[in-house]
């Protein structure tokens, strides 16, 4: 589909002498959200990170635009568009919340500027309040709150979210996801990587499911069932329940 | 009144050890960097330039503006070339590549310019003096002390509040993340090094100014600047400064017991900070 913002082909990545990944084909369009699924270990961290540049891969792996960017350095995916909320946080720690966030600000994808300092404290409001204080000093959920603020500031057209939800209350997942819209309806391109089916079902367009480094899924998120889900999450064996 | 004058000798002997530590703060203290060469290039810098001010006589201060900028090369080509290729959660790499650097620049020193110490001409700067009752204030060590404050001032506000200063306490935080959010922390990481570098250009002329340097003299000057940060506190560019305040009043004070225990009372109060507030004076805990 020559409308896709950020696609994956035949995409391989290892880790030394094993292979994680075996043929990711995979778009999100502008706007669209799209929700990556599947158990720990079926490579969906993986898949972003060769994304990011972090694990290396062959350029035509990874088309923005429809450009080959495969193994492009972080900063250089950042640069272009594509922002990302890493698994766990990954605040800078000793630095305060505006300072994190302004370390995204100074390094922003040029060409757009939908999102402010202003903007991100109207999506969360406790940071703004807690904008002084050191990161580590803050809750889980808030510090969720500054990882993703902190990607917004960079000013990509796509999103990358790694497990946002991984460790935090339901109703601190739910303050969350609902700044998922208005993410989206700024044009913000989302993909949610998640292993909480529900929720990614429910926050998504399409969805893609992966088992053991392939994608065992595909579609619709509001036409696909549960049972085909389930099938595809664990495999076929263990489909029967 | 000799308390006194160890005293204030020492807070000017200080502002010496600062420029020493105010690098090692950098790259130790906040990149995690162990440089074990940190005092050999300086010493390289003072010897480059006595050869500078002896070829061309230059004076002192026109030597500055030329060997802080080589020192600042020699920093970045450090980072690009060694350093930025052995960064990582492990120390133990940047430790084995700086201690070969170390013996080797060492080596390289005694065949160029042979093992005799050697100082900078001053034109007379290094002799001048204010006498207050008994106690003669030496005006070099003065400007010494006068451009350490200028330039821990100078570093801190950089890395408080400049785009450059949250790129590298980002990268020195998580370098990953750092780079997700679109730092190139190998490019950061080169300019923090040149600045680190540079710095030691100033501490380079003034050590020659002041005393002597001799080719193997590096390892202690990077022994005053380790403990200098320690003191103070890791991360801290303001406690590496007051760490080399407690190192030089410890040693002048200690020379004034027994000139044989100057050394050897500031090796005494970097263990004492070590056993009793082990994160340093400004360190959190």
């Amino acid at each position: 589909m020559s409308a896709a913002l950020l696609s994956t082909h035949g995409l391989k990545a290892f880790y030394g002498d094993f292979q994680a990944l075996f043929g990711i084909d995979f778009e999100v369009a502008p706007g669209e959200v799209v929700a990556l699924i599947g158990a720990n270990g079926a490579g969906k961290s993986t898949f972003l990170k060769s994304v990011m540049g972090v694990i290396r891969v062959a350029p035509e792996m990874v088309l923005l635009d429809g450009q080959p960017t495969g193994g492009a350095a972080s900063h250089h995916m950042v640069a272009k568009g594509v922002g990302i909320v890493p698994e766990g946080r990954r605040l800078f720690t000793g630095m305060s919340v505006e300072d994190n966030l302004r370390v995204a600000i100074d390094h922003s994808a040029g060409g757009n500027d939908t999102w402010s300092l202003g903007r991100v404290y109207e999506l969360f409001p406790i940071l703004e309040e807690k904008r002084r204080d050191l990161v580590q000093s803050l809750s889980g959920g808030q510090q969720q709150m500054v990882s993703i603020g902190r990607a917004l500031l960079n000013q990509p057209r796509v999103l990358l979210c790694d497990e946002i939800s991984l460790g935090l209350a339901p109703k601190v997942i739910n303050e969350i996801y609902a700044a998922i819209p208005s993410i989206s309806a700024a044009g913000t391109a989302i993909v949610l990587v998640e292993q909480d089916v529900g929720l990614a079902k429910k926050a998504s367009d399409r969805l893609y499911c992966m088992l053991e480094g392939k994608v065992t899924l595909t579609g619709k998120s509001a036409d696909i069932s549960r049972e085909d889900i389930s099938a595809a999450y664990f495999g076929a064996g263990h489909a029967v329940a | 009144m000799q308390w006194l004058d160890g005293f204030i000798q020492g807070i000017l002997l200080g502002g010496l050890y600062a420029q020493y530590a105010l690098g090692m703060a950098l790259m130790f203290g906040v990149m995690r960097i162990v440089n074990i060469s940190h005092g050999d290039l300086m010493i390289l810098l003072a010897l480059i330039g006595v050869s500078l001010s002896v070829s061309f006589g230059l004076g002192p201060f026109v030597l500055l503006l030329v060997l802080v900028p080589i020192a600042a090369a020699i920093g970045y080509v450090l980072q690009r070339g060694i350093l930025n290729r052995v960064v990582s959660q492990d120390p133990l790499p940047s430790i084995i590549a700086t201690f070969g650097l170390s013996i080797a620049l060492q080596n390289a020193m005694q065949q160029i310019w042979s093992a005799d110490t050697r100082s900078i001409p001053g034109g007379g700067i290094e002799q001048a003096s204010w006498q207050i009752g008994t106690i003669f204030i030496g005006v070099l060590p003065v400007i010494v002390l006068i451009v350490a404050t200028a330039l821990t001032g100078g570093i801190d506000a950089l890395l408080r509040f400049t785009k450059f200063g949250r790129a590298l306490r980002a990268s020195a935080a998580d370098v990953e993340a750092a780079a997700l959010t679109g730092v190139n922390p190998q490019a950061v990481y080169a300019w923090a090094t040149a600045l680190a570098v540079g710095i030691l250009g100033f501490a380079a002329v003034f050590q020659g100014l002041r005393s002597t340097v001799a080719p193997s003299d590096g390892p202690a000057q990077l022994i005053y600047a380790f403990e200098a940060v320690i003191i103070g506190g890791m991360g801290s560019i303001w406690g590496a400064f007051l760490g080399s305040m407690v190192l030089g009043v410890s040693q002048a004070i200690g020379f004034r017991i027994n000139p044989g225990f100057g050394i050897l009372a500031g090796h005494l109060v970097f263990l004492a900070v070590l056993a009793f507030r082990p994160q340093g004076i400004f360190g959190r805990s």
